[in-house]
């Protein structure tokens, strides 16, 4: 895999309310946004930078199914099929008896595939080593990186369009990326 | 965006907080060498450990018959501590995943800590559960594994098999719940690091999180989908404990009241054991402007609501057991009251009932020093309804001539002090080495929440279209 160096314009913001409407100033200059990041959630920034919804709760919701299944057949066939006790002259298959094991699978497997599957695509992992534009965005500030080459507008339009929006601070960073 | 707030509700955060100054509050303690105080509770866990272990020893070494348990009386300390302790471990579930559904926001300065709280608990229960097993090398038995005889299968239609899959259920999720909530701090604490050790520990365990708004976005999604899954969890938890006494036929169990009020009892004794150890702790770290007399407040509305469920619980049970006409269980209620154990009944029926209700006086319940006496009230009050149920109910048994008492060995105390060494050694660890509150939360809530931005409020209260515009926050106005 060859790597190419990109040069990025990394604005600086100090106020959440700034920089989300910063998001509108800036690209409605025309300027191409990498991504934002921030310290917390901010609500509203994905819908102003043009993200689609997030997938996961339907992933959550079909290995959720996975789980009520899998613990359905689970019961039905060792207690049913496979090895049937009698216990008191009751039913092999006592559906209603099988419902808190199947309501507690249910979720464990929900929320297991979920996280998993959150973790892997958003590639975190133990021992990753993160790419920081500005290592102030995990504590007080919020970071806006615009990759220049990926823009037709050049480095001191784009840091003008960045300083008109409420940036503090425009730099510059050069990082190494997947060519 | 942080919502618009009404200038009325009193500030969340006090203090003229801006996000720097959250971040350097709370890591302050991460990042500060060991305090003294710190050294000497943490050593005192470690004894209370050292002694629960020796007791732990002689449980497995020679068996349940260390316990004072009896051929009447087969289930006594053991499950009252395992059910207390669960009990507990409710409250953290409930800050988190309930009040975030309700998006009550001053649960972000205490959901750490109470998560941490609850994960701890379960795994104090689960010792009991182990324990109790007497032959725990075989604990696996519990589950449904392919064996050697047959294969014969665990019984689906028995609670305590619910029970496995309940217990170990809400440990997981909870234990990746509050694992992703702690993912964007430990970041915070990996950016600030400055030895070499802390940058490498804290970049390993914060999965490489850098805060990218796509991140922000699915992490904020998944944590409503598991605040939407620990609901339910949370309920069903205390249910199945309820169902191990419920779907027997021993006078004092059998009855259909236990999951509701085991639940509320639950959230009761949870709240309370939180409260006992925030209130040390904003006193220790120095937290009294996050975790705010407004935070101590509402809990202790909680804890008024819960006990009053509990309240009225106990007296349904006394009228269904004469309305019921059931001798047996009629019997077992009037042997509870006014039986040998009526000291056991009246300990539970003043700590849980009578004494909560001072906190209707608002002084009270805006008290530091009394909350915290009544938090601890309440925890004995709940212990005290576990051992009333199992043991009064058990004691008595349906043959006069096998009538006993019950009491407990050295080995059953050196037991339940080996929960409390586990407890708090792990609440030691957590309090020293990760975030005791949640940063990102706090940060999120702070801009429409704190002191500073409220008093901005009221000054231009006449104006109401100030209320769209609030004035740039980091930077100093005045």
């Amino acid at each position: 895999m060859e790597h190419n160096e990109n040069k990025f314009l990394v604005g600086v913001y100090d106020d959440e309310d700034v920089v989300l409407s910063a998001v509108t100033k800036v690209r409605n200059g025309g300027v191409r946004i990498h991504e934002v990041y921030t310290p917390f959630p901010i609500h509203g920034l994905d819908e102003v930078l043009g993200y689609k919804r997030s997938r996961l709760p339907r992933a959550a919701f079909m290995f959720g199914i996975t789980g009520t299944s899998l613990a359905l057949l689970m019961q039905i066939w060792m207690l049913g099929f496979d090895w049937p006790i009698i216990i008191g002259g009751k039913n092999f298959v006592t559906f209603p008896d099988f419902i808190p094991v199947t309501f507690e699978l249910t979720v464990l497997l929900a929320a297991l595939g979920m996280v998993a599957t959150f973790l892997i695509v958003s590639n975190l992992y133990p021992g990753k080593r993160p790419l920081l534009f500005d290592s102030r965005c995990t504590d007080d500030k919020f970071i806006m990186a615009v990759d220049l080459t990926k823009n037709s507008l050049t480095q001191d339009e784009i840091t003008a369009i960045l300083r008109t929006s409420g940036a503090i601070e425009v730099n510059t960073k050069i990082v190494e990326v997947e060519a | 965006m942080s919502h618009v707030v009404s200038p009325v509700r009193e500030p969340l955060v006090l203090g003229g907080k801006t996000y720097a100054d959250v971040t350097e509050d709370i890591c302050r303690q991460v990042e500060g060498k060991p305090t003294k105080l710190w050294g000497i509770a943490f050593l005192c866990s470690l004894v209370l450990l050292g002694i629960g272990l020796y007791g732990a020893y002689r449980t497995f070494w020679y068996g349940i018959g260390e316990w004072g348990l009896n051929k009447t009386v087969g289930w006594a300390w053991d499950i009252t501590n395992f059910v207390w302790w669960v009990g507990i471990g409710h409250a953290g579930t409930l800050i988190s995943a309930i009040l975030l559904l309700f998006r009550q926001k001053w649960r972000t300065s205490i959901n750490r800590a109470a998560e941490a709280m609850t994960i701890f608990a379960v795994l104090c229960a689960g010792t009991f559960i182990l324990l109790h097993m007497g032959r725990t090398w075989v604990g696996y038995w519990a589950l449904p594994l392919p064996n050697t005889y047959g294969p014969l299968w665990v019984n689906f239609n028995s609670p305590l098999v619910w029970d496995v899959f309940a217990i170990s259920t809400y440990l997981t999720v909870s234990l990746v719940f509050w694992y992703i909530g702690l993912i964007p701090d430990l970041g915070t604490i990996r950016d600030r690091a400055r030895s070499k050790v802390s940058r490498v520990a804290y970049g390993i365990l914060s999965f490489g999180w850098d805060g990218s708004a796509k991140t922000w976005q699915r992490y904020e999604a998944v944590s409503l989908i598991l605040a939407g899954l620990s609901t339910p969890l949370v309920l069903s938890v205390h249910t199945i404990v309820s169902f191990d006494f419920a779907t027997s036929v021993i006078p004092g169990w059998h009855t259909t009241i236990f999951p509701p009020y085991f639940v509320a009892g639950a959230i009761f004794s949870g709240f309370a054991m939180v409260l006992t150890l925030m209130l040390v702790t904003r006193e220790v770290f120095d937290l009294k402007e996050y975790i705010t007399i407004q935070h101590i407040e509402l809990m202790n509305k909680i804890i008024i609501l819960t006990g009053s469920i509990v309240g009225v619980a106990y007296i349904t049970e006394f009228f269904i057991a004469w309305y019921s006409g059931v001798q047996y269980e009629g019997y077992a209620f009037l042997n509870r009251m006014a039986g040998p154990y009526w000291w056991a009944y009246w300990s539970m029926m003043t700590c849980n009932v009578i004494s909560p209700q001072l906190l209707w006086i608002k002084k009270i319940r805006t008290s530091v020093v009394a909350t915290f006496i009544l938090s601890i009230v309440v925890n004995i009050g709940m212990w005290f309804e576990r051992f009333v149920i199992i043991v009064t109910s058990l004691h008595r048994d349906y043959l006069p001539s096998s009538w006993v008492m019950f009491s407990p060995t050295i080995i059953d105390v050196t037991d339940y002090l080996l929960t409390f060494g586990i407890f708090f050694t792990l609440f030691f660890l957590f309090a020293k080495f990760l975030p005791v509150i949640n940063m990102a939360e706090v940060k999120a809530v702070l801009k429409g929440s704190s002191q500073k931005v409220a008093e901005q409020k009221r000054t231009s209260a006449s104006q109401p279209a100030e209320y769209q515009t609030r004035p740039a926050f980091n930077k100093d106005v005045e």
